[in-house]
């Protein structure tokens, strides 16, 4: 008999849904190499559910669990049985077949409303116990992903203990087209490339996008007659409001973790400069004055710090400043250059663009023992990022002559790549759901 | 003080190899200048805008197409990671400062374009940092800051999309727009 230590509890968690939607391009298509030699054996049997419902949960659930390259998942064709109520599952059955973690589940339709709902359970088949056991809140029949994505999370902080980012979105910049024909795109999909939805369109140039820590709103560097400006887009409403577009360059966005700020690069007084921008009041505070470039600001999550790209010392390397105002200190000794710096969640680690020999590569740089770790092999790797929960960072990269998106494991062993037509690049991941 | 001119027919000769300057350098050498038709080499017409035989221009018109055929050359190219101008680079800015001090009301955009190499946010930096060399050079020959504008597209606006040297150094450039 199996040990249940856990009670069924009930999760209510909030979607988000976006108001905008429109056609995009062609979703990124996920492919994973590299993997652990460890990677845990799981099983994710078919859930049962009836005929009306289309989904197939636990085919999302394992694609989410395998790109992670922590789980190696079980194929189909060889479960023996598929149970879908803890009521009928045999441990040892699995144990035989070397499968220690398994998990089952069923979904229901609720007739009044035609919402589906979600049962399921994580079984330890070695301790034979029942790990995770939830009956998931109905959702309507074209949220059922994001029910699959709410699962994968669960059980992957259960069984790593990090916060699954299965359910979180990705902003990407797709261009196509060179001279007059080129077009550029600002795509919101999910983090495992569904969904791809178009939030803005442009014959001009469109950067840096930047979500709000609360995911409802995306900072983006745009052109409009004959001037860049920052701007800033509700994603519910679709609503575009202009942050600042001075003369001269209005760049690098980057959110406080608060939300109340937006860090960005302003030349209209002398040069690049860090200035911080009061989102309610509009009020400026320039940070930086320097006859060098200082661009690409980025906040520490405990908000005191911001690091910035500046070439004040001959060559771009990263710097860190009081937020409060003060002498930046330089933090990056190794190699030519480096560039774009952002933090880890956890504060301890930057991730940056390192130039050495020629090549761009995307590097982890931890600021207590000023240590540099390479991560990637790629010539002209960029725009490098933490995932929310720390576990990988996604960059862009080139392949032939065209730019796609990557995913490295934080010790550089898994890498997965994300690919559509045209080019892709700048992504930037959203926070967890709040 | 006949500055300007003085590099108008340093241009012409590089374009054209005429002999306009040949009237003296005075600052009326640009639209006024009486030289006589005769005293020009016989051969090579610059480009027949007008389907005409240029020699068979008034020497205003000369002028006016040797002028045209400089402008036509209208972006400045970098060496890597550099914003200093090259004397290729100088010369086509030459070309526009004549134009637009003989043309006060005229305008230019100045776009600032960097190779792929580098994070994208930095080459909008670097961009608009050769942008400015170029509008230093403009306001150093004595163009008013009024005529010009600048714009850095960093390297968002590629003319060549290829992962190649040849590529990128058609790549880092400032393209001189007339407004």
């Amino acid at each position: 008999m199996l040990k249940q230590r856990q009670t069924f509890r009930s999760l209510w968690v909030a979607l988000i849904f976006f108001g905008v939607s429109s056609a995009a391009w062609a979703q990124l298509e996920i492919t994973v190499s590299g993997g652990q030699e460890s990677a845990r054996p799981i099983a994710v049997v078919p859930f049962a559910k009836p005929g009306s419902i289309e989904a197939d949960v636990a085919s999302i659930i394992e694609a989410n669990l395998s790109r992670t390259g922590l789980f190696e998942t079980m194929s189909r064709d060889s479960m023996l049985e598929r149970p879908t109520d803890i009521a009928n599952f045999n441990s040892s059955n699995w144990r035989a077949v070397r499968m220690e973690n398994v998990v089952i589940g069923q979904l229901k339709l609720d007739p009044a409303t035609g919402n589906v709902g979600a049962r399921f359970w994580l079984v330890d088949t070695l301790l034979n116990e029942q790990l995770l056991g939830f009956d998931m809140p109905p959702v309507p029949p074209s949220q059922v992903r994001y029910l699959a994505h709410q699962i994968s999370d669960l059980i992957f902080e259960k069984l790593t203990g990090i916060p699954g980012a299965f359910n979180t979105r990705l902003a990407y910049v797709a261009a196509q087209g060179l001279g007059f024909e080129r077009r550029f795109q600002l795509i919101v999909s999910d983090a495992d490339g569904y969904n791809p939805r178009t939030i803005a369109t442009s014959r001009e140039p469109i950067m840096s996008p930047a979500w709000s820590p609360d995911r409802a709103r995306l900072a983006y560097v745009g052109y409009e007659r004959g001037r860049s400006a920052i701007y800033m887009h509700e994603l519910r409403t679709g609503q575009v409001k202009t942050l600042v577009s001075e003369r001269g360059i209005n760049g690098s966005p980057a959110w406080s973790p608060d939300g109340t700020k937006l860090a960005v690069t302003l030349s209209f007084e002398t040069n690049p400069d860090i200035y911080v921008i009061d989102i309610a009041t509009g009020r400026r505070n320039r940070l930086t004055k320097h006859f060098g470039i200082d661009t690409e600001p980025a906040w520490s999550p405990d908000r005191r710090e911001i690091v910035f790209t500046s070439d004040r010392g001959g060559n771009p390397h990263i710097y860190r400043v009081p937020v409060s105002g003060g002498e930046p200190e330089r933090l990056t000794f190794q190699g030519r250059q480096n560039l774009r710096a952002s933090y880890s969640p956890d504060g301890r680690d930057l991730v940056l663009i390192n130039l050495d020999s020629g090549a761009y590569r995307v590097a982890t740089f931890n600021l207590s023992s000023k240590r540099m770790n390479l991560l990637t092999e790629g010539r002209l790797d960029e725009s490098p990022s933490f995932a929310p929960n720390g576990a990988v960072i996604i960059y862009a990269t080139q392949r032939g002559n065209s730019a796609e998106l990557g995913t490295v494991s934080t010790d550089g062993r898994i890498k997965s790549r994300l690919r559509q037509t045209g080019d892709v690049r700048e992504p930037a991941w959203s926070p967890l759901s709040p | 003080m006949n500055f300007p001119s003085l590099r108008l027919c340093a241009v012409l000769l590089v374009v054209g190899g005429l002999s306009a300057c040949a009237s003296g350098g005075s600052k009326d050498a640009i639209d006024r200048s009486p030289s006589p038709a005769a005293e020009r080499p016989a051969t090579r017409p610059l480009q027949d805008f007008s389907g005409r035989d240029a020699n068979s221009l008034s020497a205003a018109e000369q002028a006016r197409v040797e002028m045209e055929a400089a402008l036509a050359r209208n972006i400045v190219y970098f060496e890597y990671d550099q914003d200093t101008l090259t004397s290729e680079g100088a010369s086509t800015v030459r070309a526009f400062a004549d134009y637009l001090l003989s043309n006060p009301a005229a305008r230019v955009r100045l776009e600032g374009h960097a190779d792929e190499r580098g994070t994208r946010e930095y080459n909008l930096a670097l961009a608009e940092r050769r942008s400015r060399a170029v509008e230093a050079a403009l306001t150093r020959a004595g163009v008013t800051s009024a005529q010009i504008t600048s714009l850095s597209y960093g390297e968002e606006r590629p003319t060549c999309a290829e992962s190649t040297e040849s590529c990128w150094s058609q790549n880092r450039r400032v393209e001189i727009i007339r407004l």
